[in-house]
């Protein structure tokens, strides 16, 4: 984008661990992808597993630049508790819930948003990350 | 019955939310038990804690309206609970609190009609219907009994979570252990006959 903000990806997983280190693997694999606000929200508070909505806000907020802001996510709570919050919204405008493989699409979006793609550009990069087939 | 029995104000939706918290923390093992069998053991504990908040948040400050008490109780679950019980209870109340409205009373059509609303919010957000093994196998026909009365609800309510012994799940965490998912209470079915007794409980006791 012109304007040098890029889209911010949030990485939702009922796991602390999880979430942070599928994102340090998504911005390794991007390769200078220091510019994409990446943020992790995994866990419960006292370090359990599970979700946290007001971690997943916060972090949806500091994800924000003014580009829009991807959410992926794990399962079970973490999907219900996202479209909640945006169900209320009480996530930035432009932050949207993605249909995506965690780890796979994570790459994507992180890959997709440092060249300064909109969006649905990302958004997009991360859903297709569904239709690479394994076997 | 004095037309004022059916009036609802804040302060009876308050004593709903707090005769729940009652009843899941003297249910949250029994809760728990029935989570172990299907899922990961945290439904009761998940309750527990999203429902002490709810009652923390309502002694410290009874809002104005019962509309505005739901909206905070929901609030609270979808924060405090952690799973998914925490986004689809905090949708049910919100919905139904959103649906009250502004108004500072409401008489018992109206909570249906607003009951009504918070169980389709309830299907929007999980995509399950009734036979699926969940908590609207519960909600549903306990709304549906709603207009006999708050007794014929709870009943139907009780009856509601026992029916989903015999049925699979097909959603949630459940839904992987396909027919071994068979022959127990689906949990969220559980408590939310804790919800409609309670309610019940409230309503009988004004």
């Amino acid at each position: 984008m012109s304007d040098g903000k890029h889209v911010g990806v949030v990485l939702v997983s009922h796991s602390a661990a999880v979430a942070e280190s599928v994102a340090a693997l998504a911005a390794a694999l991007a390769g200078g992808a220091d510019a994409v606000p990446l943020k992790a929200a995994g866990g419960t508070p006292d370090g359990g597993f599970g979700t946290d909505a007001d971690l997943i806000a916060a972090a949806a907020r500091e994800a924000d630049e003014g580009a829009g802001v991807v959410l992926l996510v794990d399962l079970g709570s973490a999907v219900l508790t996202v479209k909640a919050l945006a169900e209320d919204d009480e996530l930035p405008e432009g932050a949207r819930l993605v249909d995506a493989p965690l780890v796979e699409g994570a790459v994507a979006a992180v890959v997709t948003a440092s060249t300064g793609a909109d969006l649905a550009a990302v958004e997009a990069a991360a859903s297709e990350a569904y239709d690479y087939r394994k076997v | 019955m004095g037309k004022e029995r059916d009036v609802r104000d804040a302060e009876f939706i308050r004593r709903w939310m707090l005769a729940m918290a009652e009843a899941v923390e003297s249910e949250a093992k029994h809760l728990t038990d029935l989570d172990s069998a299907i899922g990961d053991a945290d439904h009761g504990a998940n309750l527990q804690r999203g429902f002490t908040a709810v009652a923390e948040a309502l002694r410290a400050e009874l809002p104005a309206t019962p509309g505005a008490v739901l909206v905070l109780a929901g609030r609270q679950l979808i924060s405090k609970v952690g799973g998914a019980s925490g986004p689809l209870y905090g949708s049910l109340l919100r919905a139904t609190g959103k649906a009250l409205g502004d108004a500072a009373e409401a008489d018992d059509a109206q909570l249906r009609e607003a009951l009504q609303a918070g169980v389709d919010a309830v299907v929007k957000l999980g995509g399950a219907q009734p036979g699926d093994k969940t908590m609207l196998d519960t909600l549903v026909p306990a709304l549906a009994a709603l207009a006999d009365g708050y007794p014929a609800a709870r009943a139907a309510a009780e009856k509601g979570a026992k029916d989903t012994i015999p049925l699979q799940a097909r959603k949630g965490r459940a839904s992987y252990l396909g027919e071994r998912s068979i022959g127990h209470e689906d949990p969220g079915a559980a408590s939310s006959a804790l919800l409609i007794t309670a309610l019940a409980e409230v309503a009988a006791d004004v």
